[in-house]
């Protein structure tokens, strides 16, 4: 039985959701079993990054307009700039041969990291399945969560 | 050391030379040597914690002038 590692995917922030592969595919490589579940701004990361996103109502229209999200629009958590730091971070990246995210999202899925998307703050910001790229396991909640976690040898909150 | 077979993780950091390890180790037979260069100096304590876990054999980690040949034997 190889051993579990769960990580929860809060934040939307580019730096956190480069922390999370960056240990999702570590931990993969080292013969684990990987669940990412991703909620609330973390939802953000697994969103795809074409097209609109559709929801219902002047309030939910509003908040996924502002919040878009999508691997490709995601900011740093500092030194964001307009988005003139997070271009910068992407450059020093490219600079030491570090993947963008996209690629360590490849990366993951290619070592079987399941991705699990929150079903309650998919109801309450009013997203559907089709805002999300297909690269997404299931859509499910915090029991899900905590029955994989109980096995888990590694849990972070991230 | 005499290795099988030479992974070049020249200039890439943490953690795609553990990733690349990983699937490089794959493609060799058990019993077999894998070498990697590296010159992210991560490598001296991560490939021990990787065979740690991994169960393979590190043999040994040769350093000269901040690069390093690391030696796995495929174990598992």
């Amino acid at each position: 039985m190889p051993e579990k590692v769960t990580l929860v995917v809060s934040s939307g922030e580019l730096d956190k959701a480069l922390a999370a592969f960056n240990i999702a595919i570590g931990a993969a490589s080292m013969g684990m079993e990987v669940s990412m579940f991703f909620t609330f701004w973390g939802l953000n990361v697994i969103k795809r990054n074409e097209g609109g996103i559709k929801s219902k109502g002047i309030m939910r229209r509003m908040l996924n307009f502002m919040n878009r999200g999508g691997s490709k629009r995601l900011h740093l958590s500092k030194f964001h700039m307009l988005g003139m730091g997070t271009w910068m971070m992407k450059r020093l990246m490219k600079d030491v041969n570090f993947p963008q995210l996209e690629e360590l999202m490849d990366m993951a899925k290619g070592m079987g990291v399941k991705f699990i998307a929150c079903t309650t703050t998919m109801g309450m910001m009013g997203i559907d399945k089709e805002a999300f790229i297909p690269e997404v396991d299931s859509f499910a909640g915090v029991a899900t969560y905590l029955a994989q976690a109980r096995d888990g040898k590694v849990n972070l909150f991230i | 050391m005499k290795a099988d077979e030479t992974l070049d993780c020249i200039g890439l950091y943490c953690p795609i030379p553990i990733y690349n390890t990983a699937n490089k180790l794959k493609e060799l037979e058990k019993g077999q040597v894998l070498e990697v260069l590296s010159d992210d100096e991560g490598i001296k304590e991560d490939m021990p914690a990787w065979c740690k876990v991994t169960g393979n054999e590190l043999l040994g980690i040769e350093e000269e002038a901040g690069q390093y040949k690391v030696y796995v034997k495929k174990s598992e």
